[in-house]
């Protein structure tokens, strides 16, 4: 279990690094949903599962989804990966 | 609603007067003075390059870029400056990390007697199995409702900020923005058979597990705040799948004004009660019943189904408003 925790935790800082890093803007809101993921998985290690249900329905939905429509809004996403960032959701 | 009256009527009231003054139309010095209408700024292509190539040469003149030897260290050690004060600051946010006290340390400043208080009594005096919402939504409850508040809040800056009256846009009639309306046309849902289908067997699960999360928000975890989302979330996926005529039969601008209005009300209002004769210890005259049943602890199912609302309405109003400006 501890080693699992810390390569949740490396996963983490490798995700939150590379959100910064990503050229492609699509794929650093991508890697920031994972973030919350992984966050959320954290938080269930952490025993607090209520914290858990919030950060996966609003870090990693809500939240992004909002991201995915201003990049459409803005035109900073390409046209056949537009279909992409509807379907993902929850 | 006040009546209306007519023109000569209202020029000889005050308000008229006030109004006349704040638009500019009277001057107290001047008399009357004639507003015109301001001009629409636009400029040629032409001037804009002239004007940047004059920009490059007053800076070329100036700087002498290409012989100047400071300028050329200044460009090259920024970066390195930059990357140096950012470790800098990496370094003594680590610093003051290491002097917090250890995770986990019974000793630590955290432990102290509120904490002790909520876990050792928390069951009895709120009657919520779950610690956490006996704490924020009865302890804390002037907290939460300070929560939802901004929440409804953020829902009325966007509105303010990307709502467009399509009413509106009609009379003016615009060319730029005929294009935005039909932009959103070309993003409503094509029909897609696969997203329909999952959206089909999913919604009813995603709604069904919002709705026991906010109800059993004071049994296990959960509450009124991820189940508002989770159903929220539900209503996004729905809305993609089948598009805006089929959500626009159960949630309009008036459901949502109607539901927050009414959440935010019921909250204020159980509180408030609750503030006159729960607090300072005063009986709050509502039974808690026994712990683990889900008709219990008192006001906070209640106050669990109003965040819930108040949260799933803010989520789905956001991404409408995000995508197309208007319900």
């Amino acid at each position: 279990m501890q080693i699992f925790t810390y390569l949740l935790l490396g996963f983490l800082v490798v995700c939150a690094v590379s959100v910064s890093l990503s050229k492609n803007l699509l794929n650093s809101i991508l890697i920031y949903m994972s973030y919350s993921l992984i966050m959320s998985i954290i938080w269930i290690l952490l025993e607090s599962p209520d914290l858990a249900i919030t950060e996966a329905a609003v870090g990693a939905g809500i939240t992004s989804i909002l991201f995915f429509i201003t990049l459409k809004k803005i035109h900073a996403i390409m046209k056949d990966k537009e279909e992409e960032g509807e379907e993902k959701d929850e | 609603m006040s009546k209306k009256v007519p023109q000569e009527e209202y020029e000889k009231t005050l308000s008229w007067r006030l109004r006349q003054w704040l638009d500019g139309t009277k001057d107290p010095f001047l008399d009357n003075v004639e507003m015109k209408p301001q001009k629409k700024f636009s400029e040629e292509k032409e001037l804009v390059v002239k004007r940047e190539k004059e920009k490059e040469r007053i800076r070329e003149r100036v700087y002498d870029v290409r012989h100047n030897a400071q300028m050329r260290y200044f460009n090259k050690f920024y970066k390195v400056f930059s990357v140096l004060f950012c470790l800098v600051l990496v370094f003594l946010l680590l610093v003051a990390v290491s002097y917090l006290p250890t995770f986990g340390n019974p000793e630590n400043p955290v432990n102290n007697e509120v904490a002790a208080r909520y876990i050792e009594s928390g069951l009895e005096e709120t009657g919520a199995v779950n610690i956490v919402t006996g704490m924020i939504l009865d302890y804390r409850a002037f907290d939460t409702l300070g929560e939802s508040h901004v929440l409804f809040i953020a829902t009325c800056t966007v509105l303010i900020l990307l709502r467009n009256d399509s009413k509106k846009k009609k009379k003016d009639g615009e060319g730029g923005e005929t294009d935005d309306l039909e932009n959103d046309r070309l993003h409503e849902p094509k029909n897609d058979v696969i997203l329909q289908t999952v959206a089909r067997i999913l919604v009813p699960f995603i709604f069904i597990f919002g709705i026991y999360v906010i109800l059993c928000g004071h049994l296990g975890p959960g509450g009124g705040f991820s189940g508002g989302a989770v159903i929220g979330a539900g209503l996004i996926l729905y809305l993609n799948a089948f598009g805006f005529a089929k959500t626009e039969r159960f949630f309009t601008e008036k459901t949502y004004k109607k539901l927050s209005f009414g959440a935010l009300a019921c909250y204020c209002l159980a509180k408030s009660y609750s503030f006159y004769t729960g607090a300072n210890h005063l009986e709050s005259g509502i039974p808690l019943g026994t712990p683990g049943a889900i008709l219990s602890s008192g006001l906070i199912l209640l106050l669990n189904i109003c965040v819930g609302l108040v949260v799933a309405g803010t989520m789905y109003t956001f991404y409408v408003m995000f995508r197309k400006g208007a319900y």
